[in-house]
């Protein structure tokens, strides 16, 4: 039988306040996992009840003032709130320093004080929500921002809040990463989520303080009328746009490189192989960071720009799918003579292949000039954005928890029951979002309270798979949380890993290991090493008395 | 959305639509073709080698060049193709021919209005001539809003604080839909207009017999009209029925209750401000949602409007 080992960071110190003052990467990590979870829901939540809305044309049960607001809710929450501090502050912020053999981040204080600065920015939206929440669509595009009279300020300081705490945290991965690697761990030992850590905290850095300024720009602009995006004022609404998304693109890849990283783990650890193409995924991460401060252009190509610009950002954004698509061949490519498993990890790797691919093609449409002219703000632009961010990162988070749970928890879900979720979460979101490509394309305006009765059938279809969906994840809920209590222990390498996290116990001790690691190969070193696990074992020995 | 069109895109009916389509199917296509390797392959690799029960030591191929230069400069050759395609087509859209018809596009919370040479307006309608170049100039009176038409497969915001310009030649004649797709506040949605589109014959005659109707009607016949086509009835009712907006039914000489406690009798310069300024008074019991006509209707409009009021007793 596998133990627990009875002293564990879960529940060494005791009690609650052990937790709100901890410095422990583990602890705030989970607590971040929670927040994170919470908000997930909440948005979830919104997302159903635009579903339900749009099930007919007309009203069903909301104003389109309320419709409004609740877009913007959902829209708002699912970036600000869960998806940007999803994998890096929760999943990376407790398996990272573990990866590098490290006993924690460089700085656990400025890592507990950015949990609370999320914490605070969270109760601004949360306020906002009995304050008349803001019916602006999560982008604030001026002067529409400027002239509602819902609660765009308090939203906008929860975002400027959200803001440094994502700061924080990107600076002290980066610190981390350069500074507390285990003697022997050079950089391309490093596993690939690192390296899309790393990436991702390059631009969490360099960007996010953008966002900052333009939020405080609005407020002001609504509180003293600067007159800097108010056209009455002598103002540029367009330049708000510009401003907006020098963040806003470059935090599409803090949502999705995080997520790249984890499927370069999943692959090669469930597929038992050395991964293909190390240093071209490790440099494509990288390189992906740094164009994508040079494409935000492509969310404006029908705002009247110049046809010069518009030429120049299209041009960049095909060049930053290339590297995208490196990843995905290197990843296939892991998979030839390989000795796969088709674990619950590995089989939201594999969904992840085939959502984000397409998620990654209709980029490409949507990224050539002419053809954007017609999709831009239709339905086919909503599909390609849920394709990248929920087929994408989501289910990337989605195969990270699993992959991590028991090393976390020291316990394992039911398989079973697990992978028939991932089935019925895969089936839901397709019936969901497929369709609306070809709504979209047909001229399907997004944002619309009310719509056509010739898409009556389509966004019926979609509000159907979206309540599969909505059960998918209330069954992983209830999974998830029995397993904490109940589940079969899953020692230390339950997958059979290679890199250093799974060289302590689950759940590791407060200090991680006990001993600094000294590191002696390489994490996808499976040509050479057969990793030893005791939970491998037991189900060896099950399937052969059975 | 008719029925007509292919699969993925509605029917087109602009010089543009046949190259957008074009283009749009060969990527589609070509996505299509990378998404079956990608998939099939994965699929196929993983049950290819998928694990019989025993642990072992597998494969460390980790590199393999020329593999890795054809699947860098395959796709990087092609999306440089699509790119100078969709570069090409992009331009087109931008250069409006020189002997364009113009007409004047205003955006506003929640509706189009039109201004065609001569004069002549209209509301919600754009009505041009077949296989005839079009360039809209367009700007708005609030915030921004943008100009959709699917069918021609066409778009371009409206700005308050500049023009911008969208041209097309409509190849067949018809009743487009105009969608507006820059979220504008409550009414986003039913921010929506046709575009009609007649044989040039038509087009003319319509054109000239507009411009005469809006100057051989009474006064209070066309402020009948302007009721209707400048979307004042979308608010207003004539028969004493409260909407969004009060009714006229005999308001004209009325005293009433603002909204800050005040009272104001109606009178011919109450309404002219009511129009061009809406802000400046609010009625009590409403909501300030009225937009401005500035710009959109002129001193005769108006006139025609206060004298088709005093007329509802
Ligand atoms: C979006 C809805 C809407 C539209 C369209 C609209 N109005 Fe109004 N109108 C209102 C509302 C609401 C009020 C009352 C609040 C106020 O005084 O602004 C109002 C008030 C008025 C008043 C003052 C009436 C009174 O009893 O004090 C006049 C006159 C008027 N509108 C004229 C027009 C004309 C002329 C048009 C068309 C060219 C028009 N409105 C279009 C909503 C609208
Ligand atoms: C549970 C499944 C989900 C459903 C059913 C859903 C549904 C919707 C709907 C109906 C809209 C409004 C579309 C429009 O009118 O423009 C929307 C917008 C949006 N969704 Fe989701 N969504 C889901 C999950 C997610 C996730 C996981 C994310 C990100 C992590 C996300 C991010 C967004 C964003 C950013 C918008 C745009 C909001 C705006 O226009 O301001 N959604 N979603
Ligand atoms: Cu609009």
């Amino acid at each position: 039988m596998i133990a627990i080992p009875e002293k564990n960071f879960l529940n060494e110190p005791r009690g609650l306040k052990s937790w709100l003052v901890t410095y422990d990467h583990k602890r705030i990590g989970l607590m971040y996992f929670f927040g994170i979870m919470f908000f997930f829901m909440l948005g979830g939540i919104f997302a159903m009840l635009l579903r339900l809305e749009l099930f007919n044309p007309g009203k069903d049960f909301i104003e389109a003032d309320t419709y409004n607001q609740f877009f913007t809710l959902h829209g708002a929450i699912m970036i600000f709130l869960f998806i940007i501090p999803s994998i890096p502050a929760a999943l990376g912020n407790i398996i990272l320093p573990l990866q590098l053999g490290a006993k924690d981040v460089a700085f656990p204080k400025l890592n507990l004080a950015s949990w609370y600065l999320y914490v605070i920015g969270a109760m601004f939206f949360i306020a906002s929500l009995v304050a008349g929440a803001a019916d602006t669509g999560w982008t604030f595009y001026t002067p529409y921002s400027i002239q509602t009279s819902t609660a765009v300020i308090m939203t906008g300081t929860g975002v400027f809040i959200l803001g440094f705490s994502s700061i924080f945290t990107g600076l002290n991965f980066i610190v981390t990463i350069h500074k507390l690697r285990a003697p022997g761990l050079t950089w391309f030992k490093l596993p690939l989520f690192v390296w899309g850590l790393y990436a991702t905290a390059i631009i969490q850095v360099l960007a996010t303080p953008v966002i900052g300024i333009t939020l405080v720009l609005l407020i002001l602009e609504r509180v003293a009328g600067i007159g800097i995006f108010d056209p009455a004022l002598g103002g540029d609404p367009v330049l708000f746009q510009h401003f907006f998304w020098f963040y806003s693109h470059p935090a599409v890849y803090i949502m999705i490189l995080p997520g790249m990283g984890i499927i370069s783990e999943l692959i090669s650890v469930h597929a038992t192989r050395k991964i293909f193409g190390y240093k071209p995924i490790a440099y494509s991460s990288l390189g992906i960071a740094l164009i994508s401060f040079l494409v935000w252009g492509h969310h404006m190509f029908t705002s009247g720009q110049s046809v010069f610009a518009a030429m120049v950002f299209s041009f960049l954004t095909f060049f930053v799918g290339i590297p995208s698509g490196i990843k995905v061949f290197n990843w296939v490519a892991t998979l030839y003579k390989g000795s796969i498993r088709f674990t619950t990890p590995m089989l939201y790797a594999l969904s992840f292949l085939i959502l984000f691919s397409i998620g990654g093609f209709t980029g490409i449409v949507l990224g050539t000039l002419s053809i954007d002219v017609h999709l831009h703000d239709t339905y086919f632009v909503v599909a390609h954005f849920h394709y990248v961010m929920m087929g994408g990162t989501v289910i990337a988070l989605l195969g990270g928890i699993h992959h991590w749970w028991p090393k976390i928890w020291g316990r394992m879900y039911n398989e079973t029951i697990a992978k028939i979720t991932c089935g019925i979460i895969f089936v839901g979101f397709n019936i969901t979002f497929f369709n609306q490509f070809i709504i979209g394309a047909k001229g399907m305006p997004r944002r619309y309270y009310d719509y056509s009765e010739a898409f009556h059938f389509n966004h019926a279809f979609s509000s159907i798979g979206a309540w599969l969906l909505g059960l998918g994840f209330v069954i992983m809920a209830i999974y998830l949380v029995h397993s904490i209590f109940k589940g079969k222990p899953a020692g230390d390498n339950p997958w059979g890993g290679l890199s250093l996290e799974w060289e302590t116990t689950s759940p590791p001790d407060p200090h991680n290991f006990h001993s600094i690691p000294v590191v002696e190969h390489g994490p996808y070193d499976y040509d050479k090493i057969i990793p030893k696990s005791a939970y491998q074992d037991e189900l060896e020995k099950a399937k052969a008395t059975a | 959305m008719d029925s007509t069109g292919t699969l993925w895109l509605p029917p087109g009916h602009s010089t543009f639509a046949s190259d957008v389509d074009f283009l749009f199917y060969v990527i589609a296509y070509l996505s299509l073709a990378f998404f079956v390797i990608v998939t099939v392959g994965s699929l196929y690799l993983a049950f290819r080698y998928r694990n019989k029960g025993k642990r072992e030591l597998t494969s460390g191929i980790a590199h393999n060049v020329p593999l890795e230069v054809t699947w860098t400069l395959i796709p990087t050759i092609l999306v440089f193709v699509i790119f100078v395609w969709g570069f090409k087509d992009y331009l087109k859209m931008h250069v409006s021919p020189k002997n364009a018809i113009e007409v004047k596009v205003s955006g506003q919370k929640w509706f189009w209005s039109f201004e065609y040479p001569g004069g002549v307006t209209e509301v919600n309608t754009l009505t041009v001539p077949v296989g005839k170049p079009v360039s809209l100039l367009m700007s708005s009176q609030d915030v921004i809003h943008s100009f959709f038409v699917p069918a021609f497969r066409t778009k371009m915001d409206v700005l308050p604080n500049r023009y911008t310009r969208l041209w097309f030649e409509a190849t067949a004649e018809g009743e487009y839909d105009i969608y507006c797709t820059e979220y504008c506040g409550k009414g986003h949605s039913e921010m929506l207009g046709k575009v009609l589109v007649l044989k040039e014959q038509d087009y003319n005659n319509w054109l000239s017999e507009a411009a005469a109707a809006s100057s051989s009607l009474s006064l209070e016949e066309y402020g009948e009209q302007l009721y209707r086509t400048k979307a004042c009835i979308t608010c207003h009712s004539v028969d004493g029925t409260a909407n969004q907006g009060p009714t006229w039914k005999g308001i004209f000489g009325k005293t009433e209750k603002l909204a800050d406690g005040s009272n104001v009798t109606i009178d011919e310069n109450y309404i002219r401000e009511s129009i061009l300024n809406p802000m400046a008074k609010i009625t009590a019991g409403y909501q300030p949602i009225m937009p401005t006509f500035q710009g959109i209707l002129n001193d005769r409009d108006i006139d025609a409007l206060i004298a088709y009021i005093k007329t509802l007793e």
